[in-house]
């Protein structure tokens, strides 16, 4: 990597035009088909405020690219920009002084009265001082149906969780699979925690994720989740992908009733070229609980000795955040804005429940804001070991839950 | 060696009795980077990774001492338990039968068969690949639909059933099937030159004696093997501790948590977790399991010689 950026740099300082241009590596995990697409448009408004976008894209998840990311920082070796989602992942990093105050931005832009929700802002917020640029918002409350798979089976496309289980006994005499799911562990474990939203409702997931309050998550309410979450696993018995993609094409070829996914799996459906409300059905929060956490992605800008490096790390931030960039960078990624004020012009029926959702202030924080990823991995562990072992029961479950929270931070 | 070079130096000098420090000196200073390298790097990190690991360290290590609670943590942690135990399965069936399958085919291929040349390529050959490329490849035969099963299903036995790796009670002798596949070839050269070293001789002796064949590879030729035997144990052992890439091309420790090994649970939450601590507790714990295992055979075997 190293190597390259000198030849870039060096061939910028002998073209030596541009007075002020400045590389920036910017390292991110955004390689999918839309998703570059979404930041290239990052790339071409950054260009044009006469720096060079030096793109570092790492292939794989964000638990291959964090600890690349995270090591680099830690080695001495920082990057221009870093994508990080909203949240805990950076904690120790800004403790540690690694990452650059943005707080002077964040005023100079008035973020505090643009970034909605407001929370968003909250996450990025350490000891009252900004250490980064939130850009975009995915909720994982989604659940998203095959209108196809409901019509073959002969029922009606199911309104919220209860009628989908109801509908689940139609769907398998019909040869589908009721629910579609991936094997990874993250897959379960986001879709617990959907469940865990819709079907013990908000009060209970903040006393439990939130507080760390141990009577909760020993109680029956939480006891009925894990119930509901038996159940799915049920449904989801004869799903055997590994991907999440693979299992939302499952949905949209009508093989699989349906799937409970963050609203990233809307872009498959679009180029699948299929319609909200026509081919897909989506139920925000199950259908039970309409309502949206906020997760998301982030900029975090290192700490870096060169003045001119930290110069256009600060054109960057405050470029983040303009409404036109937000508009170009968000309807090429399928992720909603981080500011109310902007108009993103024509939105699927989907797009529009979610931002209304938004508009109206159904929001909670994503688990990632409030779980450390130390929890967030063991959580997952616990529920993909319960996923696939039919023989572990939810009582069981549940204490292994309570122990974990017990000793979460 | 040394105590001819000793002579040398001394009738050289005649009078004085030389410093035994500044014997060999040029290899010695050759020797200091080795030196150095492995006290700091081996010993001075293992020590540095120990300490902390009595520390709460999440992202950054720091000397927060929190005395054993990342052990206790660790022992009551249901994925560490299934990774030990994977371990221990894989490691004593590995160990069996890569040793009784590379001395089998060592001992056909010495028999003076036709085409030598050309089976030892062959089962060389899956040692050149790697772990990752091995454990894609038998994902895929032993994946249901397109391997194994979909093969024999196809030629009539509709009922047949081989899914190790979808089944979580057999998955870790799926990633058998694989490390054998590719580590058995590597430990059959080995013993193959350690037959190659056992005189003619031998073999005539046992012949005037009239003691079968079977009978002499056991009782004569194995006991003359043993460093051949003690290199190829070294070597599959450390192959055993070390399992990690394979799991991960393979499986990445499913079903759920059925296959996971110690080394993947050591860089998962080292990493992925942001937690060192818990990390460095693991890795210890591994440090401890080859010790032990190591210590009493240093001693046998090292320690018997300095007293003989």
């Amino acid at each position: 990597m190293k190597p390259i950026t000198g030849i870039l740099a060096a061939t910028a300082l002998a073209s030596g035009t541009a007075a002020f241009a400045t590389d920036l590596e910017v390292t991110h995990w955004w390689t999918s088909g839309g998703e570059a697409a979404a930041v290239a448009e990052f790339a071409k408004a950054f260009d044009a405020t006469g720096n060079q976008w030096v793109d570092g894209a790492i292939a794989g998840s964000g638990n291959t690219a964090r600890p690349i990311i995270v090591s680099r920082i830690l080695g001495g070796d920082p990057m221009g920009a870093t994508q990080l989602n909203h949240g805990r992942q950076a904690e120790e990093l800004i403790e540690a002084g690694l990452m650059m105050d943005l707080t002077e931005i964040a005023e100079a832009e008035g973020w505090k009265d643009i970034v909605n929700p407001s929370t968003l802002l909250d996450g990025c917020t350490v000891d009252g001082k900004i250490y980064c640029a939130p850009v975009n918002i995915h909720s994982w409350q989604w659940m998203w149906l095959s209108n196809k798979a409901f019509e073959d089976a002969g029922v009606p496309v199911p309104t919220n969780w209860t009628e989908f289980v109801e509908a689940a006994p139609a769907l398998e005499a019909a040869g589908k699979i009721p629910l579609a799911m991936g094997q990874q562990p993250w897959q379960q474990g986001g879709a617990f925690n959907v469940i865990l939203t819709a079907v013990g409702g908000i009060e209970l997931i903040d006393k439990i994720q939130g507080q760390k309050d141990m009577d909760a998550a020993m109680g029956p309410e939480f006891a009925e989740v894990w119930t509901a979450f038996a159940k799915a696993r049920d449904m989801a018995a004869k799903s055997t992908v590994q991907d999440w993609n693979q299992a939302t094409n499952l949905v949209i070829t009508g093989q699989a009733g349906g799937q409970i996914m963050g609203d990233w799996a809307q872009g498959e459906f679009q180029v699948a070229e299929q319609t909200a409300g026509e081919d897909y059905t989506c139920l925000p929060g199950l259908g039970l609980e309409a309502i949206l956490d906020t997760g998301g992605d982030a900029f975090y800008f290192p700490v870096n000795d060169d003045p001119e490096i930290t110069a256009a790390q600060k054109e960057l931030a405050a470029l983040l955040l303009k409404p036109e960039v937000q508009v170009a960078f968000n309807s090429k990624k399928g992720s909603m804005p981080v500011r109310g004020d902007v108009d993103l012009g024509t939105v699927n029926a989907c797009m529009k429940k979610g931002l209304d959702l938004l508009a109206a202030g159904n929001i909670m924080p994503s688990r990632e804001q409030v779980l450390t990823q130390d929890t967030i991995n063991e959580i997952n562990d616990l529920l993909t070991e319960f996923w696939a072992d039919p023989s572990y029961s939810p009582e069981d479950a549940q204490k292994a839950y309570a122990d974990i929270i017990s000793r979460a931070e | 060696m040394t105590s001819t070079d000793a002579r040398t130096v001394e009738a050289g000098n005649g009078s004085r009795p030389p410093n035994p420090l500044l014997k060999n000196l040029s290899a010695k200073i050759a020797s200091v980077p080795m030196a150095l390298t492995a006290l700091v790097i081996f010993l001075g990190c293992t020590g540095w990774t120990v300490v902390h690991s009595f520390t709460s360290s999440k992202l950054l290590p720091k000397l927060d001492f929190v005395g054993l609670d990342q052990y206790d943590r660790l022992w009551s942690t249901r994925r560490w338990l299934v990774s030990i135990e994977n371990l221990a399965i894989y490691g004593i069936c590995s160990l069996i039968f890569t040793l009784v399958i590379g001395f089998t085919l060592a001992a056909l291929l010495d028999r003076k068969v036709r085409f030598e040349s050309a089976f030892r390529t062959i089962y060389l050959y899956p040692f050149a690949l790697s772990f990752i490329v091995t454990g894609l490849v038998w994902q895929w035969l032993l994946n249901p639909e397109l391997g194994i099963q979909n093969v024999v299903r196809s030629l009539g036995w509709e009922s047949f059933s081989f899914d190790p790796l979808y089944n979580p009670d057999i998955v870790i002798f799926g990633i058998l099937i694989a490390g054998l596949w590719q580590g058995t070839g590597l430990i059959m050269v080995i013993m193959l030159a350690g037959l190659r070293g056992i005189d003619e001789d031998i073999w005539k002796a046992a012949r005037v004696d009239g003691i079968p064949v079977w009978k002499t590879y056991v009782l004569v030729i194995i006991p003359m093997m043993r460093p051949v035997f003690v290199t190829a144990l070294v070597l599959i052992t450390s192959g055993i501790v070390k399992i990690y890439d394979l799991v991960v091309a393979q499986t990445s420790g499913g079903p759920g948590i059925a296959s996971e090994v110690p080394a993947k649970y050591v860089y998962d939450r080292m990493f992925s977790s942001q937690n060192l601590g818990q990390g460095f507790a693991a890795s210890t714990m591994m440090l401890l399991m080859v010790a032990i295992i190591l210590i009493p055979w240093a001693y046998l075997e090292f320690g018997g010689k300095k007293r003989g």
